[in-house]
């Protein structure tokens, strides 16, 4: 099929009235003016900014803020990860920058006869994210299936040396577990123990 | 020896002024961390300056490479002998002093050109070419709103048309040639290169333009030398139009530089507003628009006084 395209075609700018140069030209001018008004207004109105080593950026505006990720505990027990070790996110990240390492298991013992082998429950020895390589994609945060990675809010994270962004995030679990008020209420906990660094 | 220190100081507060309403126009502090508020970062800056290698580009034409700066700064000292800063306040007494001030003024644009063809570098060059065309286009609207008003004082004396204005704002020379004043501002801030006119330096396409090759204090004279002109011509558009240091309830040199500083602001408040212009632009701006307004304010100018 011919296809057609619709030509729009400018009216040619023939000489113009005097009357709409005029009026354009005032137009112009009171379009300085409003620009003027703007920047004005701006410059009479308070700073958005912080004065970052003296003052800290407000927890409000990190909202929706993503930093790298860290572990969320168990509800009942902040010093455990909720991790169930499927290596979901280590497998789906795109630079292979976590490494999920879990504890040996004690041998089975021997069940009971009709009883099904009871394991022990898995543990994560360690949790380990390059932060040099990640590119924040969040992809390991979405593909968790209990949920047990989030983005930190941890803006002030800075170093000399690149293993200074080499994280063990079990650590740093415990680390935000001892510095966090004895009994968090269950909602806000996800939002607690930034401090920790 | 003073006018010296005047314009040295001035630049330095300027510099400090100029950081501190960019910064609030972006909702910013500005400079804060050199003394209190920032109030020795100008001095600061001033230091690293000086202390920056001077270096003249290979197979640069070394002389004029260094006597730009040189010419774009030691005329502004001859700019501020004429001005009438208070009551007999003023470097000498002289009849011409307005023309004298407009010669001198076109000194930088010899200053700007050397300076690109020096540094044997083509985007100087091209800054240079630029900032000739420019200062040479904006000088005809900028001497006709000028003569405007010496029609009407009958005088090229900078005192003589101070003494003709009264103290109260309607006593002004902007209530009869508010389009002089319009006209003489836009050419102001065209001259000094300022935002939106700064095409020679333009730095997004030249890379900063005539000023490319120049460090330290080569381009620390090019600066000042601007803040210099700044201060000029809001010297003279406040002589010529806003009364020079008459004042309301008390004359005196207060209300000079309140009336300069007042410019000044207005100026960088223009900087930090408009966004700079194509090059047509300025040139459809100033042949198409402020040379034709110009012509006809003057043209009724010398009516209006061969009649009344």
């Amino acid at each position: 099929m011919k296809r057609t395209y619709q030509v729009r075609h400018y009216k040619k700018q023939g000489p113009q009235s005097v009357a709409a140069v005029v009026a354009d030209f005032f137009s112009g001018l009171w379009s300085l003016v409003v620009g003027l008004r703007v920047t004005g207004r701006n410059f009479a109105s308070s700073q958005v900014t912080v004065h970052y080593p003296r003052q800290d950026v407000g927890e409000e505006q990190l909202e929706g803020y993503r930093g790298h990720i860290e572990l969320v505990p168990k509800p009942k027990d902040p010093f455990t990860p909720k991790c169930i070790l499927c290596m979901m996110c280590a497998r789906v990240c795109p630079s292979g920058c976590i490494t999920v390492k879990m504890k040996k298991q004690p041998k089975e013992e021997p069940a009971e006869e009709g009883a099904k082998p009871k394991k022990a429950p898995k543990e994560v020895e360690k949790f380990h994210l390059n932060y040099n390589l990640c590119s924040l994609c969040s992809l390991c945060v979405q593909s968790c299936p209990v949920s047990s990675l989030r983005h930190s809010r941890n803006v002030y994270i800075s170093g000399f040396r690149k293993e200074d962004f080499e994280m063990d995030l079990l650590a740093r679990l415990h680390r935000q577990a001892e510095a966090a008020p004895k009994k968090p209420a269950p909602e806000k906990e996800a939002e607690t123990a930034e401090a920790a660094g | 020896m003073a006018l010296a220190a005047f314009v040295g100081l001035n630049g330095l507060v300027l510099v400090y002024l100029e950081r501190k309403v960019a910064g609030h126009v972006q909702r910013r502090p500005g400079p804060f961390e050199v003394g209190p508020h920032g109030i020795i970062q100008p001095l600061a800056d001033a230091l690293k300056l000086v202390g920056k290698q001077l270096f003249t580009p290979p197979r640069g034409d070394k002389l004029l490479f260094w006597l730009a700066p040189i010419l774009s700064f030691t005329p502004i000292f001859v700019l501020f002998i004429p001005i009438e800063f208070g009551p007999g306040l003023y470097g000498i007494d002289m009849d011409l002093g307005l023309l004298l001030i407009l010669a001198f003024a076109g000194f930088n644009v010899l200053a700007l050109c050397l300076a690109g063809w020096g540094s044997n570098n083509k985007w100087g060059l091209l800054g240079a070419a630029r900032a000739v065309s420019q200062s040479v286009a904006y000088e005809i609207p900028l001497l006709l709103s000028v003569l405007a008003i010496s029609f009407m004082a009958g005088s090229l004396h900078l005192g003589e048309i101070t003494a003709q204005q009264g103290s109260w704002p309607w006593q002004w020379n902007i209530v009869t040639q508010p389009v002089a004043f319009l006209i003489f501002l836009i050419c102001g801030v065209a001259e000094t290169n300022r935002a939106p006119f700064d095409l020679p330096e333009a730095e997004s396409e030249l890379t900063a333009g005539f000023h490319t090759e120049y460090s330290g204090m080569g381009f620390g004279l090019f600066f000042l030398a601007e803040y210099a002109e700044m201060i000029v011509i809001s010297a003279v558009a406040a002589v010529l139009f806003l009364g020079g240091w008459k004042g309301p309830i008390v004359d005196g040199v207060w209300w000079f530089l309140i009336k300069i500083y007042a410019l000044l602001l207005l100026m960088m408040w223009f900087r930090w507003t408009y966004p700079r212009v194509r090059f047509d632009q300025i040139l459809n701006i100033c042949w198409k628009w402020l040379i034709p307004l110009a012509l006809v304010n003057l043209l009724v100018t010398a009516l209006v006084m061969k009649l009344v």
